[in-house]
């Protein structure tokens, strides 16, 4: 036991610890506490009354055992007697136990609160800074609910002792961290602010932190801190070290209090009034200048606080961003730490010239320092600080340097460690896109990252790799010499064989004309990896297969033998025996002009039945057209949702509901069976259970007609099986198809008549939406899917809307960590206020590794969404129709039909777009005539719309009658666009 | 700050302290997993660390670390700095602390922590104010402590003797009124007693 004992030592207390330091074993250690507890819950239970001293005793214990990892279930009670005990002692040890072992049991809460109440009104200095501390320290809503009136009272009351003012301030800190809508708002604030000013540092100390945290949410109340807190800040500054007493820490003056005054600032623009921005100018100038001086003592813990201090202003200056001068100066001074012997500086030098990197005027200077960040991922020898080196190499490329970055960053992935290859992979991958000048030297980065670190490279990136490869004819044919020379090693990485597969298979011919790279030896090459591979990638190579037969006629005899080997046409695993069997079939039956076209059919099983066959043909001979993904999002739809769409389309059959999603997968991999599928999945079936949700479909519709919609953009009725999506080769459609799989360009529109679907995607970060509306009231669900396997930081989507107030959009905020794989929901409740023509952003900025990444969308709202239908008979219909007659109400446009005139899918449409269809009202049955009311909460506009097909001009005439011209306007406009 | 734990060399917890709300399985969870991860680290490596999306800030002082987890705009320098004055505190009032002194007294050092730290940020970085707080504390337990057992003090001066040098330690306006009535009471006893006041 040690020596010290001051206060009153327990020591029953100790004997106790020591027993639980002398057990041997965890369970002696058990054994020991459970004899403990059963002593202490005797104790409690007996019929003497315990003294305060033993009561305390054993609280503390119980104490002891719960931090010790123990469940503690009993003792709250007499921890709640403790605190209105008199004696100090024994009131802090039950405040200490309330603390610890908050218990949401109500009864004992109340106790709490009544101890908590007497002991801030009793004029006690110490029992007021005991019941702050436990406010603050248990900070529930409970703790809010009673006290945030009350601690604000305290806080500015003239009669409060310096020490009470403190713990004041961040018991109000926590509880508006907790419940913000709790803390009112008040007179008090301003005397808040001038805190500042008070001469006891410790109280500035306290209530620059309460006020950091409420500027934030009421900047314009606060706005006079910062003149308050530059003066404040200047006198810190200018002061010498031993003026500050106590407050002096080795040397530096306050340099806890300075940190929070430069944060405090970082809060607000730089100040408009001239004279407190020179002073701070000054500020600034003289924190760089002091980095200069040298050191007054040898302790770290001086050199420490004095670069805590320049850190931050630094981190002032940056936010700022607006004076050349000093960021030059910060990017220098952090320079020099770049090369600091301590490791910390090194680290925070790196991390904080991420910043800086960003700023136009500061981009170049940290440019300069190219070399040393490059040796720093060569040298260091903490992971942690490598990483912040290839975050800054990152941050700090641009189209001059990125050459050589990206190389710097390949060499390191071969030694990198295994917790941030994937984020380097990644980083490489967009680098070496978003700087490529030449595309020859994009396809060598892509290829080897997959040789260096292959099983890092996700989907995506090498989906783009073929993407680009597709796209730029310049390319190809190096491509595919590359390919075949790296598929020359004798093990070579899955990934590569996919690439390698896919990339010959397209553009093998381009070296076919090379002996040493013959049609036979790449068919050779490709099968030499087959039986190393799995299932998804062994899929892949038989649709190569399919495609050599069609590209070179001469390796027909050969590949047909192997599909036809036992191997194949009997595997065990469904899909590939069907490929097999499928493709067998296709290559005698077909005539080499049906392969030019349809050859893609590898990328899926043939549909079952007759019918489908010849839909299947009929399909193929419709052309090229309309080959690519649904809409870019159908890839993620979910199997069954996905089914029921294309069951839609009147092809006249239904597709075998276990066959797998046919929708789904371009290159023919997503959707491989899951037995013995290697496949990556994980990324892009993370919207599957939006989309499993059929019920909340429109006007009753069914739930295939909103799939249709969703495909409608790209995807043709009857041009085409959805089985047929595969591999198509050589046809415009599918390239285009293959960009959707990356950045979907959304079709303008694509919203306006169903509610859910995929509104963004890239390589990080996908975004669904799904939304209900009923009269003006609306409710939209966004789910956000990280696609990486790293986490998102800061992750804050905001909603605003910029044309004024024609929508109340509400919404709460997400939590700022979005795990890898992770999908998080947001919901925004609209109200329509009144008409309106522009739609909502949504702003989402999250850090991504280490950088900052900005997305702006527009949200699919609509005026049509507030469409309620009305059903009405023919004479009503044109009873309106004639009083709608004035020329502005009426909007008109006559256009051509982007899309097969359907006539089932155009009422689809019309349906989808909130109106009701009316039968036997337009004398031509061709015709479509809707009615409906927009329901705003200013006002009702009801709705009258005609739509004449004329199928042999493939035109449209689209009219639209309401009572006020710029909702015929825009309704008629939307709805123009979509057929 | 969201939180400060100290742990020893071997992974054993010594103190935690909690400034955001979590379940005690989310604790646990997050207290396993940084003890590992610090403890893995070599010594000269940096003491930042990202680690979900909070800073650590970590510093070892003989067998104990010490280490804080603060949000993404906090300062790390500073941090380190805290933990440092927390340590320079323990030390003052244990006088040259151990890892003993945090185990047996474990709640000193909470009530440490609570008048240097609350709520996350730093109430009261005066290393002079903060052990005034936590004296006048254990001063007032005295001042109980010889109220409650008066009796036996009358018998016994040199408990007295000893309570009373340590009200005279204490400058606090707010014990004034302790300290005079037993500076009167004692002086008249000891006159009694026919003993010298010595000290």
């Amino acid at each position: 036991m040690p020596a010290v004992s001051k206060g009153d030592g327990m020591r029953g207390l100790a004997v106790f610890i020591s027993d639980i330091r002398n057990c041997k074993s965890k369970e002696a250690e058990i054994k020991r506490i459970n004899k403990e507890l059963a002593n202490i819950r005797s104790k409690f239970k007996g019929d003497k009354a315990l003294d305060g001293y033993s009561k305390k005793k054993y609280v503390c214990k119980l104490l002891f055992i719960f931090l010790l990892g123990h469940d503690i279930d009993f003792g709250h009670m007499e921890a709640v007697n403790l605190l209105s005990s008199n004696k100090y002692t024994e009131k802090q040890i039950g405040y200490l136990f309330i603390s610890v072992l908050v218990n949401s049991n109500s009864e004992l809460i109340r106790l709490i609160n009544n101890a908590i109440k007497n002991d801030l009104a009793s004029r006690n200095p110490t029992f007021m800074c005991l019941a702050l501390h436990c406010i603050a320290n248990v900070g529930s809503r409970e703790m809010a609910e009673a006290f945030a009136s009350e601690v604000p009272r305290v806080l500015v009351a003239g009669d409060t002792m310096d020490s009470v003012k403190q713990s004041a301030a961040l018991c109000l800190l926590r509880l508006y961290k907790t419940s913000p809508d709790l803390v009112p708002m008040g007179e008090w604030t301003s005397r808040v602010v001038h805190l500042l000013n008070d001469q006891h540092m410790g109280v500035v100390t306290a209530a620059v932190s309460l006020i950091t945290c409420l500027c934030k949410k009421n900047p314009d109340d606060f706005k006079t801190c910062v003149s308050l807190a530059v003066s404040r800040l200047s006198r810190i500054v200018s002061s010498a070290s031993t003026d500050l007493q106590d407050y002096t820490y080795y040397f530096v003056p306050a340099p806890w209090l300075s940190v929070k005054l430069l944060r405090l600032l970082q809060c607000y623009p730089p100040p408009e009034d001239a004279a407190v921005k020179g002073r701070l100018v000054e500020c600034l100038e003289t924190i760089l200048n002091k980095a200069q001086e040298p050191p007054k003592s040898k302790k770290v813990q001086h050199s420490n606080a004095k670069n805590a201090i320049l850190f931050e202003a630094i981190s002032l200056i940056i936010h700022y961003d607006s004076e050349p001068n000093l960021l030059v100066r910060a990017c220098n001074q952090l320079g020099q730490f770049l090369q600091h012997r301590e490791t910390n500086l090194r680290y925070l030098a790196l991390e904080s010239m991420c910043t800086l990197a960003s700023s136009e005027f500061s981009h170049e200077a940290v440019k300069t320092h190219i070399e040393t960040v490059i040796n720093a991922l060569k040298t260091e020898r903490d992971v942690s600080v490598r990483q912040r080196a290839a975050d800054l190499l990152y941050a700090m490329c641009d189209r001059t340097n990125a050459k050589q970055i990206v190389s710097e960053m390949l060499s390191y992935l071969e030694t990198a460690d295994y917790s941030i290859r994937e984020e380097i992979v990644l980083k490489v991958a967009i680098l070496a896109e978003k700087y490529a000048v030449d595309y020859s030297w994009y396809v060598d980065t892509i290829l080897n990252l997959i040789r260096i670190a292959g099983d890092y490279v996700s989907e995506e990136v090498w989906y783009r790799v073929i993407q680009i490869v597709i796209n730029r004819d310049d390319v190809q044919g190096y491509a595919a010499k590359t390919v075949f020379e790296a598929l020359q090693a004798p093990a070579c990485h899955e990934n590569m064989v996919k690439v390698g597969g896919y990339i010959l298979g397209e553009f093998g011919n381009l070296i076919a004309g090379d002996p040493r790279s013959s049609p036979l030896v790449q068919f050779n090459l490709l099968h030499s990896k087959f039986h190393l591979c799995s299932v998804a990638t062994r899929a892949l190579l038989l649709s190569t297969y399919i495609k050599f037969i069609n590209l070179f006629p001469e390796t027909k005899g050969t590949i047909q033998e192997v599909l036809r080997s036992d191997s194949q046409i009997r595997n065990a695993d469904v899909e590939l025996q069907q490929r097999a069997v499928e493709y067998l079939k296709l290559s005698s039956i077909a005539s080499t002009d049906v392969l030019v076209r349809a050859g893609g059919t590898g990328g899926r099983r043939l549909p079952p039945g007759p019918r489908a066959g010849t839909g299947w043909l009929r399909g193929a001979g419709n052309g090229a057209r309309g080959l690519s993904p649904p809409g870019g999002a159908g890839s993620h739809l979910a199997p069954g949702r996905g089914l029921a769409g294309w069951a839609g389309w009147g092809m006249g059959h239904r597709p075998d509901p276990s066959t797998p999603s046919p929708s789904a997968d371009l290159l023919g991999l997503r959707a491989a069976p899951p037995a013995g599928s290697a496949a990556p999945t994980t990324a892009g079936n993370l919207l599957v259970d939006v989309f499993s949700d059929n019920t909340s479909a429109t006007s009753g519709l069914a739930p295939s007609t909103e799939d249709n919609f969703l495909s409608l953009p790209v995807m043709q009725p009857g041009s085409c099986q959805p089985q047929m999506l595969g591999l198509y080769i050589g046809s415009e459609g599918h390239r285009q198809g293959l960009a959707h799989l990356f950045s979907p360009p959304p079709p303008r529109g694509r919203f306006v008549c169903k509610n859910n679907g995929v509104l963004f995607e890239n390589q990080l970060l996908q975004i669904g939406v799904k939304s209900e509306f009923r009269q003006n009231l609306g409710r939209m669900y966004l789910f956000y899917g990280n696609k990486t396997s790293v986490q998102f930081q800061s992750f804050t989507p905001i909603v605003t809307y910029p044309a004024g107030a024609q929508l109340n959009i509400q919404t709460k905020a997400v939590e700022p960590l979005v795990e890898g794989g992770a999908q998080v929901q947001q919901v925004l409740n609209i109200e329509c206020l009144s008409d309106f023509t522009l739609a909502p952003l949504l702003n989402i900025k999250f850090r991504y590794g280490g950088t900052l990444q900005n997305i702006t969308l527009k949200l699919p709202v609509t005026l049509n969404k507030f469409f309620q239908a009305t059903e009405m008979l023919s004479q009503d219909f044109f009873q309106r129709w004639k009083q709608l007659s004035q020329p502005q109400q009426e909007a008109q446009k006559i256009f051509k039909a982007n899309h097969p005139m359907d006539s089932e899918v155009t009422k689809a449409k019309l349906l989808g777009f909130g109106c009701a269809l009316l039968d036997k009202v337009d004398p031509n049955p061709d015709n479509y005539v809707g009615a409906g009311i927009i329901q705003t909460k200013s006002l009702q506009v009801g709705c009258l719309l005609r739509l004449e097909p004329n199928a042999q001009a493939q035109m449209y005439r689209l009219t639209l009658r309401t009572s006020r011209e710029p909702v015929s306007r825009h309704l008629c406009g939307l709805l123009a666009e979509q057929f | 700050m969201q939180f400060m734990l100290l742990f020893s060399r071997q992974g054993k917890l010594r103190l935690q302290k909690w400034y955001v709300p979590l379940s005690d399985k989310e604790k646990k969870k997050i207290t396993r997993e940084l003890v590992q991860t610090v403890l893995a680290r070599k010594p000269k490596m940096c003491s930042f660390l990202e680690w979900r999306d909070l800073k650590i800030v970590y510093k070892r002082y003989a067998s104990l670390y010490f280490c804080c987890a603060i949000e993404d705009q906090d300062n790390e320098l500073i941090t380190l700095e805290i933990i440092h004055r927390y340590v320079e505190l323990l030390d003052k009032y244990f006088g040259s602390v151990c890892e003993l002194d945090i185990i047996f007294n474990f709640e000193k050092a909470y009530f440490i922590l609570d008048e240097f730290l609350l709520g996350g940020e730093v109430q009261e970085t005066s290393k002079k104010n903060v052990l005034k707080a936590i004296e006048q504390a254990d001063l007032l337990q005295e001042v109980n402590f010889s109220f409650t057992r008066i009796s036996q003090i009358l018998f016994n001066p040199c408990i007295i003797t000893g309570a009373y040098l340590f009200l005279q330690r204490s400058s606090a306006e707010q014990f004034g009124y302790f300290t005079v009535n037993i500076d009167v009471y004692v002086q008249w006893k000891f006159q009694q007693s026919g003993q010298k006041i010595c000290w």
